[in-house]
């Protein structure tokens, strides 16, 4: 029987897997917008769990925001991308330092 | 089911007038339509705000959404900076031939989520509000798309600003698995029945907090603000610098001082560091900045050290100088960016250091300006930013924590050395190169009218911070 523990427990390794990507990834921008879209998921992943084993529809609403907010999100991360293409002929993680926070 | 609108008329408003202007920059090749326009919708908004019946508090929208006197201070202030905003951007765009409807349209929907985020008594309302005004900023740093180094700090704060969304998401899920609801008030009502014993909900309230701290800018969450600070365009600068830290403080009262006051105990100590450590790498790094606005920068984060005083103090007398310190930095911000765009002109950002130079020889109104600004920021008596340190010093000592208190004295007179180096080139080196001041005449009033306002508040400091008393709900009393 797979229980409300498997789920969370599901969310946080992908959660996880998706804040390593973003620290560990040093080639490519687009890799980086990938996990970000990972990391929402695992979020919604936890919100539908906890909907369905607390009986309450609040979760699953939620989600459909998060799916939404996502897409707009992406359009943005990728015109940005875009962007930067232009201006810079590459989009290497490495090769954005010019500003050195 | 309550759903009166009666007071969500200004959020309706800007909504609509922001679809209004879009479309009317279509139609017209005259780009201050959309200035003019969007100007009038702020005073539209201030104006159906002020009509709002006065009262206590009041849920409606299914009580997703609240209606409290703290809600129409903190629009008034969110609408009066984004005029200034405004204001100060419209030359600044003109000359680098950015002056596009897009740029107020972005704005105004940027204002919109921080009035969402402000009346927002509902976790999803509050990420709606958040998210609204993150992407409307992720596309105004981007604004200037010639420049290499707009792109750059653009996809640095896009990413950024993401991890920090996902992760308050993350917490506000294990929230709302742990109490069954998220609704503000369900959600206290929730985690004072849970206590601290339960681990799920200290690891969401931690990374609530995490989520909360990278939109404040607190170190070690504080990566993103020097480089979006320096890369922007001056005029998104001064946007994130001012209006969004309303916001901030918005999200802060909501998510963790309402949502989370039952644990109160348990995020004061997660705090405490992260105030003495924005106070420390804040005022330290400062120093060694050569860029106003990367200095500016890293003022923000020690300025943010100190509202985070106020939060851990965590009474009405904290939030009142949370709230209190909020205002206050956000119009010396908005003077201090301003002035970096007064000097600026069309090919020169005039945002190093150096460009300061002996401005009291060619311009001794606006050195005297820009004097009154950094003093008020390094906390010198009798300008407002001296009354807000006072404030929040008071509260933390009231509190019982009369250490932290001296470590941001301490931290604060290391950093008064950086205000006063500005002050130093201003009025004891010579200038360099060209020394034409091209700003508008509008531009010189509501600047001149922001740094004298430094002066006045400070003499009078009493009805801002009697009125910030007030209207601190009994909830975070």
């Amino acid at each position: 029987m797979i229980g409300l523990e498997h789920y969370l427990v599901l969310a946080a390794i992908l959660f996880s897997l998706a804040v390593a990507g973003i620290f560990l990834n040093r080639k490519n921008v687009i890799v980086l917008l990938m996990c970000i879209e990972l990391m929402l998921l695992a979020v919604n992943f936890n919100f539908v769990a906890f909907s369905r084993f607390l009986g309450n529809l609040d979760g699953q609403v939620f989600v459909f925001f998060i799916l939404t907010v996502a897409a707009a999100e992406a359009a943005i991360g990728l015109a940005i991308l875009v962007v930067l293409f232009r201006n810079r002929r590459s989009i290497d993680v490495d090769e954005l330092d010019v500003l050195k926070g | 089911m309550n759903f009166d609108l009666t007071h969500v008329w200004p959020e309706i408003f800007v909504a609509t007038m922001a679809c209004i202007v879009l479309v009317a920059d279509l139609y017209t090749s005259r780009r201050d339509v959309a200035y003019w326009l969007s100007l009038l919708t702020i005073v539209g908004a201030a104006a159906l705000t002020l009509a709002l019946p006065a009262g206590g508090r009041e849920l409606t929208l299914t009580d997703t959404y609240i209606a409290e006197p703290l809600t129409d201070v903190l629009k008034m202030v969110a609408y009066g900076v984004v005029a200034l905003v405004f204001l100060y951007s419209r030359d600044y765009l003109r000359e680098r031939d950015l002056l596009k409807g897009e740029y107020f349209v972005l704005g105004l929907f940027g204002l919109l989520g921080i009035m969402v985020m402000i009346s927002a008594h509902h976790f999803l309302t509050l990420y709606l509000g958040l998210e609204l005004l993150s992407l409307s900023l992720y596309a105004m740093v981007a604004f200037d798309r010639d420049s290499s180094i707009c792109a750059e700090s653009a996809m640095k704060y896009f990413v950024l600003g993401a991890i920090a969304s996902g992760t308050l998401l993350f917490g506000m899920s294990l929230v709302y698995g742990v109490t069954g609801s998220l609704a503000i008030n369900e959600v206290a009502a929730g985690v004072v029945a849970a206590g601290s014993t339960d681990i799920m909900l200290l690891i969401a309230l931690a990374f609530m907090l995490v989520g909360v701290m990278f939109k404040l800018g607190a170190v070690p969450f504080h990566m993103w603000l020097p480089d979006v600070y320096h890369g922007a365009p001056t005029s998104t600068t001064l946007y994130i610098g001012t209006a969004s830290k309303i916001a901030s403080f918005a999200l802060f009262v909501r998510a963790i001082g309402e949502a989370f006051g039952g644990l109160e105990s348990d995020w004061r100590d997660m705090l405490i560091v992260l105030a003495v450590l924005s106070l420390g790498i804040g005022n330290i790094v400062a120093i060694a900045q050569t860029n106003l606005k990367r200095m500016l920068a890293y003022s923000t984060i020690s300025h943010v050290g100190f509202i985070l005083l106020g939060f851990i103090a965590a009474d009405g007398q904290g939030y009142q100088a949370a709230l209190f310190y909020t205002i206050t930095y956000v119009l010396m911000a908005a003077g201090a960016f301003g002035m970096i765009i007064l000097l600026s002109r069309a090919g020169f950002e005039a945002d190093e250091l150096a460009d300061f130079k002996g401005l009291n020889q060619y311009s001794p109104w606006f050195a005297l300006i820009m004097l009154l600004l950094m003093f008020s920021m390094a906390g010198v008596p009798p300008l407002i930013g001296f009354y807000a340190k006072l404030a929040v010093l008071a509260a933390v000592v009231e509190a019982g924590l009369t250490w932290l208190a001296i470590v941001a004295v301490v931290f604060s007179v290391i950093g008064a050395f950086y205000y006063l180096r500005v002050i130093k080139l201003m009025y004891f080196d010579a200038p360099e190169g060209d020394t034409r001041i091209d700003a508008g005449v509008g531009m010189r009033v509501v600047l001149s009218a922001n740094g004298l306002a430094m002066l006045a508040l400070g003499i009078f400091p009493g009805a801002l911070l009697a009125l910030c008393g007030t209207v601190i709900p009994l909830a975070l009393r």
